[in-house]
């Protein structure tokens, strides 16, 4: 129904804007890294985007250690581009660092550090490990009343390591109702598709029988994913998980659902195109 | 025999033991005192009644005392996530999973961003006992002297395991803190004071010094007194600390004995020997011996057994100080 849509482009233009940027500084980065992953930080751009610029709250880049922040963990470590991208576009970083990225002496590491990173919430990188520090940010929150609310974004190929699912089962015992877990199922990893290399099968079937609320949206729909963080905050007494299917190398024609593009930099004829079809500047 | 008649008792027949605690009581109670401090969080991977870890809740801190059940790279990567909130973290299991079961949480989780966890490892060592191979760390202070950022404290007794054990809450950063499941000789008393970082000469000689940690302290007094009756002057130092190494301490007593032997309950690839060796090898090459395990897993049997079986006891530091004392000639 047009006014529905129309409603919607007013709701999410900003959001829809800043993915766009978001997304070209995922392209520019890499390019000029000449290296990185810019396939699993384009199927998470959405919903870092929606995370940084409509749901997480106490975000100061005056003040980025806020102890009353929302926390966002990027457990898949090696899509920081996008994270990088959100902090400059917050004002935690520099926008003209971004071309830093994975030089020797940078900030930007090609796995993020927190100590060196302002707003970089967790060291991430050896894959599996970041919802268990989740699980502590979110056991420190309640053990000192406060009400920040902890997100970690997994990779779905990530879901593979043993840890996620010990992680899992700790959240859902300590209850942590302040706590949500994302993974982006763009269907992906190294190798090829994951239901080849290794089947992850029912993953939301999976987090439900670890104890979680879980559901299923469209990682790249503005709505979807805002709905379903406001359905993970009125949940108590459970953590939520949201398995948002995605597109891997969303936004560039070339780079969607190719498993080469998972780890491989775009040169400065493809970083155009891509540029060119991500529009603007 | 009367009712009333008194019966004198037997005098004694051997004077009474030594005092002897195991380590993992030391911080078991370093743990209890610990109980009141808001800033302090406990962890623990179902060994909590083995690890003693469970006296900081019974003393007082249920709410924060965390059981994360048998799933020891969560442990410690939840210990990261509270430390990043501002507490300070102990997180216990037996050495063997603290160190090769959670390695890489280890490394990334808490060192690479230096975040304050204590790792409080029980059962370090082939003193371990019955238990085996599959239980005895033997390669763990290698492991963790290998990680950028991490402190590692090995204590010789129960005195040093509690005040070490305090003193890792006032020391920002990792700490990794190795215990023993045997009862030991306790050596230090109460006005023992220690410092992460600094070594203790607990006894002074002329014509060697033997470098020890943990249960190795107390065999390397011994050693020495069957070196004196020898007419060999040991010089014995305990190297709580094996991370950072106190090098002026051994260096200052190398430079005076010309001759070291190192003893420790950990293989002799990576740990306190390797440590002094590379010290004097950059610093001050005199002979060296070092006393410990020989490259091979430890096997079940009595805590004295073992030691005597590896190789770890009185004579054999005692049988390698007059191997170094040969070797430095006259």
């Amino acid at each position: 129904m047009p006014p529905r849509v129309e409603a919607a482009n007013r709701d999410y233009a900003d959001l829809e804007e800043k993915a766009r940027l978001l997304r070209r500084h995922v392209i520019v980065q890499t390019a000029a890294a000449a290296s990185g992953h810019p396939g699993g930080s384009l199927s998470a751009a959405d919903i870092v985007t929606a995370l940084y610029f409509r749901v997480l709250r106490g975000l100061d880049p005056a003040n980025p250690r806020n102890p009353d922040r929302d926390r966002f963990v990027l457990s898949k470590g090696h899509v920081c581009p996008v994270l990088y991208a959100a902090l400059a576009e917050k004002g935690f970083i520099p926008r003209e660092e971004l071309m830093t990225f994975r030089k020797l002496h940078s900030r930007l590491q090609g796995h993020p550090d927190m100590t060196k990173v302002p707003g970089v919430e967790a060291s991430a990188g050896s894959l599996g490990q970041g919802l268990s520090m989740a699980v502590g940010m979110a056991l420190a929150a309640k053990l000192d009343g406060r009400s920040y609310r902890v997100y970690c974004l997994l990779g779905d190929g990530e879901c593979q390591e043993g840890q996620v699912w010990e992680a899992a089962m700790s959240a859902a015992h300590y209850k942590l109702d302040n706590l949500v877990a994302i993974v982006d199922r763009n269907g992906l990893q190294i190798d090829g598709p994951t239901e080849e290399v290794m089947s992850l099968g029912d993953l939301v079937a999976k987090w439900r029988a670890f104890g979680w609320h879980a559901l299923e949206i469209d990682g790249h729909s503005f709505p979807e994913i805002l709905a379903a963080f406001e359905e993970a905050a009125a949940t108590t007494g459970r953590p939520t998980a949201i398995v948002a299917r995605t597109v891997k190398g969303k936004g560039v024609s070339f780079m969607e659902n190719a498993v080469e593009w998972h780890g491989v930099a775009p040169n400065a004829e493809q970083r155009d195109l891509a540029l060119a079809e991500l529009g603007g500047v | 025999m009367s009712a009333n008649q008194t019966i004198q008792a037997p005098a004694p027949v051997s004077p009474p033991k030594p005092a002897e605690a195991a380590t993992r009581e030391g911080y078991g109670k370093a743990l209890a005192e610990l109980a009141g401090d808001p800033r302090i969080v406990v962890l623990d991977a179902d060994l909590s009644k083995s690890t003693m870890s469970y006296s900081f809740a019974k003393a007082g801190a249920r709410d924060r005392f965390f059981n994360l059940g048998i799933a020891e790279a969560n442990m410690m990567g939840v210990a990261a996530g509270l430390a990043s909130c501002g507490k300070i973290v102990f997180a216990s299991t037996f050495a063997i999973f603290a160190t090769q079961r959670a390695l890489n949480q280890v490394f990334q989780s808490i060192c690479y961003p230096g975040l304050n966890v204590k790792i409080g490892a029980t059962h370090a060592g082939v003193t371990v006992g019955e238990d085996g191979a599959t239980h005895q760390a033997i390669d763990d202070i290698s492991l963790m002297r290998g990680l950028p950022n991490m402190t590692v404290v090995v204590p010789a007794d129960f005195t040093e395991a509690r005040l070490f054990t305090l003193a890792a809450v006032e020391h920002e950063g990792p700490v990794y803190l190795r215990f023993g499941r045997a009862k030991v000789p306790v050596i230090y008393g109460d006005d023992h004071r220690v410092r992460i970082g600094q070594a203790d000469v607990l006894r002074r000689g002329a014509d060697v010094t033997l470098v020890a940690c943990g249960v190795m302290v107390a065999e390397a007094l011994k050693a020495a007194d069957l070196l004196a009756s020898e007419g060999i002057s040991a010089e014995v130092i305990n190297c709580s600390t094996i991370k950072p190494l106190d090098a002026e301490t051994i260096l200052a007593s190398a430079a005076r004995t010309g001759a070291v032997v190192t003893a420790e309950e950990h293989t002799i690839y990576g740990g306190l020997g390797s440590a002094v060796a590379e010290l004097l090898g950059e610093h001050l090459p005199v002979p060296l011996q070092r006393v410990g395990i020989r490259d091979q897993f430890g096997q079940s049997g009595t805590a004295k057994q073992l030691l005597e079986e590896y190789g770890l006891t009185a004579p054999h530091i005692a049988a390698a100080a007059r191997a170094v004392l040969a070797r430095k000639g006259g």
